[in-house]
């Protein structure tokens, strides 16, 4: 808005090419959305600490001082620590699987040579296609067969690797390292796994902590199977979340806080690792 | 890596060629040879005996246990063949699954992939904090799904809901959001659009990104406005993401769950509404093997809305790949083809 005339010659960096920065229309939709985006959650922490009052207002947006004695409330009607605990152990598992062998299958198939390489990564790219979760009736009983229902197992096992990130990690790593490096690690006698660990492991750590990012949310939210194989008494933080809403007469404000406080861990996450969340988002898509 | 080592592979080169390792003697040889041809293999085999056991070898049994008389406890009966899919294509219950799962995901891709273009141009601009702006829009895809459905359950409450209040405000009377079509699949259209419209905006701003500025730049001289620009060049030039998005968001539209199953649990034991009025067909799949226990006909339903997925991203596919090639928009993409101008990440693909 304040340059004019003058700084014709500076178009390069501007958007659709058009030479003067973003107005004040521009700033004001924006901000607009931001905030209408945000609203829903604000209001659930509104809602779930005021009084009853509260939800008879049209547009609340003061928190009240009923947080913490709502939050009681739910920790009475489910186990929450114990769903908070449980979705730790089956989302930093599946994590550790997830991005491991992704890695490990992802640096086969962009940087060895075997037979049959590109057919197979072709093959691993269609099941992405697949929706798995129609699969669920065997997988059920499959699992009721192990005796693994109502075990965090049976949450466990099936997403221990994913066609997405064996994807996503030879993508990366065909740029990332050159052919010379391994040609030069094997020269100085390091067998496969020694490069592996020496050579591809460091390269590959930025789209590593993506992936986990997004192996970490995927496996946090999930919820039809976990809901299938787990029970009230060992659930993970969603089915708990699920179960909160169950009784006959529900008050919201209640339901509200159980939503708030399951969003919380996530919301930490949000604002520690957001950046690389919208990187790995921009980058999926460049390469996808 | 040290220049010492690079000189000593440039030595190497020519050596190399020949099969024999660096070091050849009996055991070591062969052992050199095993792990140069074997390891690959066993590096990929983790997907593969996985996917074997969880994503092939289901869908398989799945197709067999269609084929059978399958009951949750008592397990497999009489052979019918395809009965049960007979069964469930003359089933009225499934045909109004399958109408409200299309509708609410037309009433949630449609709106969710134009305001996500919106907002992708708008980001694409030279903003000042782009991070906080980015995180702005991305924020409720931190929310789970279970979540974002308690929390719109609350807010699509008939009784003091803040939709309802919102309404009230401006003199309209209190829609029942629970009880009709329209207005349940519009408030679950409503969860879907909050959870994924920045997410796909982001992606959609990473392939704006890539188009090259002295596109616009030229095409601005010739006098094309903003609208014509956006047309004519940013349309065309990102194709291949929308496509992306539309064709991830059909498979993931076509099994919503969580929503359609939390919405309404007070009323209807969620089941997705007290006359199934928003059961979707990952719901309807659900209650028929796990409520009514009939593993046979939930099968047939899981083979037919795989079927369903299928048909719908290659008509998508087709449909979003003929809208984008024919216009105005055609000349400008193969003028841009013909540059090579593209970021080099592009190439990959």
């Amino acid at each position: 808005m304040t340059s004019t005339a003058p700084l014709v010659k500076r178009k390069r960096r501007r958007g659709m090419g058009i030479d003067r920065s973003p107005g004040f229309l521009t700033y004001g939709l924006l901000g607009a959305f931001v905030l209408g985006n945000a609203y829903p959650l604000w209001w659930s922490f509104v809602v779930g600490s005021g009084t009853n009052a509260t939800r008879g207002e049209s547009f609340p947006l003061i928190p009240g001082g009923n947080f913490i004695s709502n939050m009681g409330k739910v920790l009475d009607a489910i186990p929450f620590w114990k769903a908070l605990v449980n979705s730790l152990i089956v989302s930093g598992t599946i994590t550790v699987s997830v991005v491991f062998f992704s890695t490990l299958a992802g640096y086969a198939f962009a940087k060895l040579r075997f037979k049959g390489r590109d057919g197979l990564m072709l093959f691993v790219v269609a099941t992405m296609a697949v929706p798995t979760q129609l699969g669920i009736i065997p997988l059920f009983m499959l699992m009721r067969d192990f005796g693994w229902t109502g075990k965090l197992g049976a949450v466990i096992v099936p997403m221990l690797v994913t066609a997405f990130g064996v994807f996503f990690m030879r993508q990366y790593l065909v740029d990332v390292i050159p052919d010379e490096l391994i040609e030069a690690a094997r020269v100085d006698g390091a067998n496969q796994f020694r490069t592996f660990i020496n050579v591809a492991i460091p390269a590959a750590r930025p789209a590593m902590a993506i992936l986990a990012l997004f192996t970490f949310m995927m496996a946090w939210t999930d919820f039809l199977w976990p809901m299938i194989v787990l029970n009230a008494q060992n659930p993970t933080i969603q089915t708990a979340l699920a179960n909160l809403q169950s009784g006959y007469y529900i008050d919201y404000s209640i339901v509200l806080t159980g939503a708030v406080m399951a969003t919380i861990p996530l919301l930490i996450l949000f604002v520690v690792a957001g950046r690389q969340l919208i990187a790995g988002i921009m980058q999926g898509a460049v390469k996808g | 890596m040290s220049t010492s080592t690079e000189t000593e592979v440039a030595a190497d080169a020519s050596p190399r060629r020949r099969p024999q390792a660096p070091r050849s003697g009996g055991f070591g040889n062969w052992l050199s040879q095993f792990d140069r041809k074997v390891t690959p293999y066993i590096y990929v085999s983790p997907f593969f005996l996985l996917f074997g056991l969880i994503g092939l070898f289901p869908l398989a049994y799945t197709f067999y246990v269609s084929m059978y008389d399958w009951d949750l406890l008592k397990g497999k009966g009489d052979f019918v063949g395809f009965d049960n899919f007979t069964n469930m294509l003359s089933n009225e219950m499934f045909w109004n699954s399958i109408g409200n799962t299309i509708a609410i995901f037309l009433m949630s891709s449609v709106p969710q992939i134009l305001v996500a273009l919106i907002l992708a141009a708008i980001l694409d601009q030279n903003l000042r904090a782009k991070s906080f702006w980015r995180m702005g829009v991305l924020l409720p895809y931190v929310v789970a799904p279970v979540a974002v459905a308690l929390i719109f359950s609350s807010v699509f409450n008939e009784a003091d809901g803040l939709a309802n209040n919102l309404l009230n405000m401006v003199g309209i009377a209190d829609q029942e959001w629970k009880h009709t079509d329209w207005q349940s699949w519009f408030a679950i259209a409503t969860m879907v659009n909050w959870r994924w419209t920045g997410y796909n905006a982001l992606i959609l701003l990473a392939a704006m990104q890539a188009v090259p500025r002295d596109q616009y730049e030229s095409a601005a001289i010739d006098g094309a406005g903003w609208l014509r620009r956006f047309v004519s060049i940013t349309i065309p030039s990102i194709r291949p993401t929308v496509i992306f998005v539309i064709i991830t968001s059909t498979i993931g539209g076509l099994q919503i769950f969580a929503e359609p199953r939390l919405f309404d649990v007070s009323n209807a034991g969620g089941i997705g509404g007290s006359d199934r009025q928003f059961q979707t067909t990952v719901l309807f799949l659900w209650e028929m093997a796990f409520f009514r226990r009939d593993f046979g006909r939930a099968a047939a339903v899981a083979w037919l809305l795989f079927l369903l997925i299928l048909i719908f991203g290659v008509v998508n596919f087709m449909l979003s790949r003929s809208i984008a090639s024919s216009g105005a928009g055609n000349r400008a993409s193969r003028r841009a083809a013909k540059k090579k101008k593209y970021a080099p990440k592009e190439v990959v693909k």
